[in-house]
């Protein structure tokens, strides 16, 4: 059977070489051997699996009237946003000027704000429907794994992209790899548009997360095989050695450029060389702070502490390291190093001029961001902790903009940076209020009244209640 | 033997049914928004009287008695409880630290006659905390472990005291979709046969020659959970050895057959609803509700035919199995339109820890009325579906879920609309009796209001 398989495989492989001929993708740099002479030595790309992704036009579009958040922290009121060509080009008073054919939009009612953004996703990784088969988000073989790629497992038919845009306002999201191991692997930024492949949804010049995790996870998988770790030190002096083995290879590599690459590896010291950005599950207050000293022990930076339940403790650390907390505002109580939540989590580290995110982690709660920021906010408001909803809007646009390097191209409605764009049909902080209208790099692609721009996967087609509005 | 015997007992003792303690005290609560909880929408400038533990009348022009204590709700909204549709609330401190968590039992020996209510435990931290929002009941199942049967659920309270059970041995809890498949061993088909096996047994369960007559099925027989000793299992009588059940699971489902208790049936897919409606055919005096019925639009008109009340999850919205393929939130609007009684629950969502969303939950519901093509609720009927509803599910709503006179007193104070993400608990009576809102979380956020240490380390706040 195994060698039927191969066989079978080795052909499909031949077939599908053939087809890439015909359409080279335009990024492909693997120079061709000809036969008969030397083949020159093969120089991989930077890129591999580059992205295809393209902004899906749209026309100059004016929003009037609205309430703008813009996602840095400011508010207009009776304001007006202007985009164009898939950029932002204005955004101001009722007096900003609009260009002329812009189709205009009455915002009257409406609150504008920039696309949200989930830092933390197992879209198209655990996709929906939640089989076993469909079960790609943890490479659980071994407790480092950092040569596994979320983006090679993200299933671009996962009927939850779309539930995230049309009732989240989600333009923008990391896949993560999960958190059995303690390097899970890269993550992914992705633009939330339909595709057929994860490479046309890829955020274009995305810096890839490095997935790590503290605590419980990791020391129960491989505890429970009789592995290291075991313990929560296990869980320390595995990475400890991991990321000493990753200094020393990234000093081989720099005497020997013909050492044996090592994929595991190459991952880490694109992390040491700040090309990518370290997103740490982790739980525990104590936990961070150690994750914090291993940073500095070895010289890399932790952009973001994801699931920071007890964030709270800490909130001065990471404002003294500017390290992101990304938070539930209220999940609590299933595992023990969760058992210490507050729902005040969120204002106390935002009140600590900690960056403070509000993250998912789940299929459903990508699709109501916009409501856990509310209720943090409000219990923050109870203990005393006064936040304008413009500057909490933060949590959702440009914290994690910043906490995934893009914070330069969205996260806010800026001039010149990507048009992405929701309009809600209310307060976007009541639980009345819904997405109304949501644009990507200036592309409308989800419309409440217009069934058209409702996606529908591959997966729902010919299903019950395929095209209903969910 | 002597360990089944002792857990016997157990159960048996907890199936006696506790009284809540009451306040005597007549309290008013005056100039409030009041929502009777019955689908009616809220009346402005409202009066609640409450006494010796119950309702004593609500909504406008309500007369204070004299000598009563008023409390001004003054800009405030005045309601019954919320009621947690489906819950595990009480079973579990840490749902991951497994002997913490009690909803399940998988290598028991014992299926149908497993009895939550010995296990609730009233102080556990997640009661506080939700009843910190606004939560004052619950419906409490266990969950399957072996069997397609997880046994019998509760209707409890949150009150701070130590006497948590309302009324124990409300329903028998089992799984007919994928999950019952799973534990029948592998198939739907055997499931409903593992079903069918079972009601013929407790049927074919023959009383002793002593035994006293059968409990009469109808609405005046006592309710199950205050038998205190149940015929079935006198000692005496013998069995055919060709049975798959213990007696004593068989005998539990004796009251179920007889439909003095409730079978509430977990499927999701539009062909296992109607599989589970044509029960009532086969075993007419089956009392059946459904939970889950992810799909249940797509069969709400004999669901409303067969007047089988069903226990929803609001928002589920994907596809999440091959049994929720139609999964819309828009399933509760369009069944209660088909005339379902229909309540929110919380099935496989943060049961035991989160009940408290159930507000967030029933706003969603409204906000989809405001979106072209979705079926969504009434203020008033979304939050029917977290009050009354829930306890009209389960046979309960003369007794909680609404401000009806008459109805327990249990009471929530809010300083806005409660469906709304702002909208805080300002307080909480459960059978007339005033509530703290303390919890572990409001004391470690005291603590970390500054992360920083004073001279002495956090160990010593608050002092």
């Amino acid at each position: 059977m195994g060698r039927r398989l191969t066989a079978a495989g080795i052909a499909a492989a031949v077939l599908l070489l053939g087809c890439a001929n015909q359409s080279a993708p335009e990024s492909a740099s693997a120079p061709a051997a000809t036969s008969g002479t030397r083949p020159a030595r093969y120089v991989p790309p930077d890129d591999p699996y580059p992205s295809t992704y393209r902004p899906y036009g749209g026309v100059p579009t004016a929003i009037t009237g609205a309430t703008i958040y813009d996602g840095e922290g400011g508010r207009i009121e009776n304001g007006t946003v202007v985009m164009v060509d898939g950029r932002i080009t204005a955004v101001g008073g009722a007096d900003t000027p609009i260009p002329d054919g812009a189709t205009r939009i009455d915002g009257r009612g409406r609150w504008v704000t920039p696309g949200v953004i989930d830092v933390h996703s197992h879209l198209g990784d655990y996709p929906s429907p939640g089989v076993q088969a469909h079960s790609d988000g943890n490479e659980a073989t071994g407790p480092v794994r950092s040569e596994v790629w979320a983006e090679h497992s993200v299933w671009p038919q996962d009927p939850g992209f779309s539930r995230a845009l049309a009732n989240g306002g989600i333009t923008t999201l990391q896949v993560l790899p999960g958190s059995a191991n303690l390097f899970g692997g890269r993550g992914v930024t992705l633009r939330n548009v339909p595709g057929r492949t994860v490479q046309s949804m890829r955020f274009p010049g995305a810096p890839r997360g490095l997935k790590m995790a503290c605590g419980e996870n990791p020391k129960r998988v491989y505890g429970s095989r009789n592995q290291m770790p075991q313990t929560r030190m296990g869980n320390i002096a595995l990475m400890r050695q991991t990321w000493q083995r990753a200094v020393e290879y990234r000093e081989r590599r720099a005497r020997d450029p013909n050492t044996a690459r090592d994929f595991q590896l190459d991952t880490l010291v694109e992390v040491l060389e700040g090309r990518m950005l370290v997103h740490n599950h982790c739980y525990r207050a104590d936990e961070m702070a150690l994750m914090l000293d291993m940073g500095r022990e070895f010289g890399f930076r932790i952009s973001a502490f994801h699931h920071a339940v007890e964030a709270y403790k800490v909130a001065d650390l990471l404002r003294e390291s500017g390290t992101c907390a990304a938070m539930w505002s209220d999940w609590w109580g299933f595992k023990m190093e969760a058992y210490d939540a507050v729902n005040e989590n969120i204002p106390l580290v935002h009140n600590a001029n900690a960056c403070a995110i509000v993250h998912s982690d789940d299929a459903n709660g990508i699709q109501r961001l916009n409501q856990e920021a509310a209720k943090a906010l409000a219990d923050g408001r109870r203990m005393g902790i006064n936040i304008p909803d413009e500057v909490a809007w933060r949590w959702l646009a440009i914290n994690p903009a910043h906490a995934l390097g893009i914070e330069d191209q969205t996260g806010s409605l800026r001039v010149g940076k990507r048009a992405d764009v929701v309009m809600w049909n209310g307060n976007p902080f009541s639980v009345y209020t819904r997405p109304q209208q949501v644009w990507i790099d200036g592309a409308l692609l989800y419309d409440m009244s217009n069934p058209r721009l409702r996606p529908v996967s591959d997966f729902e087609l010919g299903q019950p209640g395929e095209g209903d509005v969910k | 033997m002597s360990r089944l015997r002792y857990k016997l007992a157990a159960v048996l003792l907890a199936a006696t049914c506790l009284a809540a303690p009451a306040s005597a005290e007549t309290i008013a609560i005056t100039g409030g928004r009041v929502v009777i909880g019955d689908g009616s929408e809220p009346i402005d400038n409202g009066t609640v009287v409450i006494r010796d533990g119950r309702v004593v009348a609500a909504g406008a022009n309500v007369a204070i008695p004299a000598g009563a204590t008023t409390i001004d709700a003054n800009g405030k909204w005045v309601t019954p409880g919320i009621v947690a549709g489906f819950s595990r609330i009480g079973l579990v401190e840490v749902e991951a630290v497994d002997p913490s968590n009690d909803t399940q039992a998988n290598s028991s020996p014992f299926s149908a006659a497993i009895d939550v209510a010995p296990a609730i435990n009233s102080q556990s931290s997640s009661i506080a905390v939700s009843r910190a929002a606004g939560v004052t009941r619950a419906i409490v199942s266990p969950a399957t472990g072996h069997s397609i049967f997880a046994g019998q659920g509760a209707v409890i309270d949150l009150g701070g005291d130590m006497q948590p059970i309302t009324r124990s041995r409300v329903f028998q809890f089992i799984e007919l979709g994928e999950d019952g498949a799973g534990e029948a061993g592998g198939s739907r088909a055997s499931a409903h046969v593992l079903l069918r096996n079972a009601l013929r047994e407790a049927r074919d369960l023959r009383l002793p020659i002593t035994g006293r007559n059968l409990p009469r099925p109808g609405p005046g027989a006592p309710p199950p959970g205050e038998a205190r000793d149940d015929p079935y299992l006198l000692p005496g009588t013998s069995r055919s050895d060709d049975v798959l059940l213990t007696r004593f699971d068989a005998a539990a489902l004796v009251p179920v057959l007889q439909g003095r208790q409730l079978l509430l049936v977990h499927v999701e897919r539009a062909s296992d609803i109607l599989q589970v409606l044509a029960l009532k055919r086969e075993f007419p005096a089956l009392r059946i509700g459904i939970v889950g019925a992810t799909e249940g639009w797509r069969v709400a008109d004999q669901i409303a035919a067969a007047h089988v009340p069903v226990i929803a999850n609001a928002l589920v919205d994907l596809p999440g199995s091959f049994e929720q393929l139609a999964a819309t939130q828009s399933n509760v609007g369009r069944m209660r339109a088909a005339g379902i009684t229909v309540a929110i629950g919380m099935l496989g969502d943060n049961e035991g820890h989160q009940v408290r969303l159930s507000t967030q939950y029933a706003g969603n519901l409204v906000a989809l009325t405001r979106i072209p093509g979705a079926t969504g609720l009434s203020w008033g009927q979304a939050f029917a579906a977290i009050s009354s509803l829930p306890a009209e599910a389960v046979g309960m709503g003369d007794e909680i879920g609404s401000l009806r006179a008459g109805r327990r007193a249990d009471v929530v104070v809010w300083d806005g609309d409660p469906l709304e993400l702002s909208t805080g608990v300002d307080a909480v009576w459960i059978d007339g009796v005033r509530q703290s809102l303390e919890n572990r979380q409001t004391r470690l956020r005291d603590r970390y209001r500054q992360p920083q240490e004073g001279a002495l380390p956090h160990a010593y706040d608050p002092r």
